[in-house]
């Protein structure tokens, strides 16, 4: 934990009177998958959106490799390396798959209004090259076959790997999964799980937000727990599946 | 192939254009190019606004105020006289420079007057400049309050030509002189030069046309409608929503601005007429029924209904007409604005490209 890739430091954020994430601090180390629980309303996806700069922080600061980020805006920290997926998936509808994941491409592309207005010889190399990237993320996920289709035309699992697709077109080095799991059945998820653990292991940092606990307790190498916008436990799974906090919190919530 | 299937609508727009001249000057009926010439100045607008409503995703009902700031800047410039400032030293300085030009007027007055050319060139500049400044807080906005905030801009553009004097109030600004390019090829309605005005319109058209499909098939154009199928989407993966909005919004005002300034040498005059509010609508209307991210059925629709509306086949409806297509799209297509029915063409241009 010498050296995370990403920090929060005592974050706070306010929705009029609820404090929605409440003092929290969690440190994601490099090359690790961490995942974040807790009940509906716990404060996750809040904590996402405050590292993800869709949300302002009211106090506290992100730390994005030692750098402080807080309050970045959004394509700002996609260009830093930080890429994500949305709880409720977020691709563009009217664009083919191939295009959602050439989208990704977009930060690591240069060409801007007026060369693309010229149609300059170079806007067309990077086209090409952006194209090709896309290609080669979309064989590696087994979707090629599907390149040419509206991506509102997929079913929704299908859906949510483009979607990951296109977030891996960034090549990040963090990739922060919103409930990867939701909506997914479960030879979905288990295909998902064995997706996330190929990616950590080519180097990409993984903060995950998941609802799915066997997802969680098998693939995480840490786990921090979230409970009415305050982190409650923290460390690795085993651990945390005995904490009594933790079962407290989670039975309460079961037989709610 | 792909490069032709994108321009194709180019080629068979210039095909028609020389087609239709060929055809007119044989039956004698180059009157009708007067009013294609003025529906062509006023498809740049639409070009513009399509480009900005069909694509980026973002509404205005100001684009009457933009063309009108292209036009009077020309016309203010071009006719404004500067002859008391003779043998002051940077005035003469400019007019040797030929910044300058001397003319007289209809009663034989000595005019010293900003040349034409710089006057278009400055009238695309500070409409664009500008359009930057409003859009600046403007495109904070989203949707209702965007429309509501370009309507307002169009309505401040509309009462102060109206109130300024040198705006010339409710008459407008007349005697507004040609535009040349160079000796033999210039903007203006005199007869003789009919037929070469029809092709100078049509070549300004033909080059936002080209310029707008490029920016269509860029990174750019990819990112402009990833903002308007999904904002937060598009900001997460490194797009600068905000900046893509003000670069789209200040280039589809230097659109207007050009057919503003250019129509207004064409017709020798401009008025408050051209700032209504249903202007702005007119647009809107001719883009929404042109299939909004379909700059081909814009640009259509533009020289159609502005050549039947200039011919005056709507009579004193004109206005009714306008207001009646943009309700009729918006029943027909229950999404309104934000229907985009661009998909085919993006999935023929990805597929096509691999496949063959």
């Amino acid at each position: 934990m010498a050296d995370p890739l990403l920090e929060t430091r005592g974050l706070h954020r306010f929705f009029g009177g609820l404090h929605a994430v409440k003092d929290v601090s969690v440190a994601v180390p490099r090359g690790a998958i961490k995942a974040i629980i807790g009940s509906n309303g716990a404060g996750k996806t809040t904590l996402f959106n405050l590292i993800a700069g869709t949300i302002r922080p009211q106090g506290g600061e992100v730390l994005f490799a030692g750098r402080p980020i807080t309050a970045w805006k959004p394509h700002r920290v996609a260009a830093l390396g930080i890429a994500r997926t949305f709880q409720t998936t977020k691709l563009f509808p009217h664009m083919t798959v191939l295009e959602n994941v050439v989208m990704g491409r977009h930060a690591r592309a240069r060409s801007g209004f007026l060369a693309g207005m010229l149609s300059l010889p170079r806007t067309w190399r990077e086209s090409r090259l952006m194209e090709a990237k896309a290609r080669e993320i979309l064989d590696d996920l087994g979707l090629d076959d599907l390149a040419g289709q509206p991506a509102s035309d997929l079913p929704f699992g299908r859906q949510r790997l483009v979607e990951f697709a296109r977030a891996l077109a960034m090549e990040p080095q963090l990739l922060l999964l919103d409930e990867p799991a939701a909506g997914l059945n479960i030879y979905e998820t288990q295909e998902l799980s064995r997706l996330i653990l190929r990616i950590r292991d080519r180097g990409i940092t993984c903060l995950i937000v998941e609802h799915n606990m066997p997802l969680v307790m098998t693939i995480s190498d840490e786990v921090a727990v979230l409970d009415q916008g305050q982190k409650v436990a923290e460390g690795p799974p085993r651990t945390i599946q005995r904490d009594p906090e933790v079962i407290r919190i989670y039975l309460g919530d079961d037989h709610a | 192939m792909i490069l032709l299937r994108r321009y194709a609508v180019v080629l068979v727009g210039a095909v028609a254009v020389v087609l239709l001249q060929v055809v007119l000057s044989a039956w004698g009926a180059t009157y009708y190019m007067t009013q294609i010439t003025m529906s062509a100045y006023y498809s740049l607008v639409v070009i513009g606004l399509c480009l900005l409503m069909g694509y980026a995703g973002q509404v205005s009902l100001g684009h009457a105020g933009f063309f009108a700031i292209g036009g009077y800047t020309s016309a203010v410039l071009t006719t404004f006289n500067l002859i008391a400032f003779r043998g002051v030293p940077w005035v003469d300085g400019c007019r040797s420079l030929g910044l300058l030009v001397a003319r007289q007027d209809l009663y034989g007055a000595n005019l010293l007057t900003v040349s034409p050319l710089l006057a278009f060139l400055a009238a695309i500049l500070l409409t664009s400049l500008l359009a930057f400044l409003i859009g600046l807080p403007i495109l904070r906005l989203k949707g209702h309050y965007l429309a509501m905030a370009t309507l307002g801009f169009g309505l401040i553009v509309y009462r102060l030509a109206l109130g300024t004097a040198v705006l010339g109030q409710a008459d407008g600004i007349s005697n507004v002189p040609p535009l040349r390019i160079f000796e033999g090829l210039e903007v203006t309605g005199r007869q003789p030069f009919r037929v070469q005005n029809y092709y100078i319109a049509w070549a300004a058209v033909m080059a936002a046309m080209i310029l707008g499909i490029n920016l269509v098939h860029s990174r750019a154009g990819r990112a402009l409608r990833s903002i308007h199928q999904n904002e937060e989407a598009a900001h997460s993966l490194g797009v600068n929503t905000y900046r893509y909005k003000l670069s789209t919004f200040v280039l589809s005002a230097a659109f207007a601005a050009v057919g503003g300034a250019l129509l207004t040498h064409y017709n020798g005059s401009i008025g408050p007429s051209e700032i209504t509010v249903m202007k702005s609508v007119r647009y809107l209307a001719i883009c929404a029924v042109g299939g909004m991210a379909n700059l081909g059925g814009a640009l259509l629709m533009g020289i159609l209904l502005n050549f039947l509306s200039l011919r005056g086949v709507f009579g004193t409806y004109d206005d009714a007409v306008f207001g009646g297509i943009l309700i009729a799209v918006m029943l027909l297509s229950p999404q309104g604005l934000l229907r985009m029915p661009d998909w085919r063409e993006a999935r023929s241009f990805l597929c096509r490209r691999s496949h063959g």
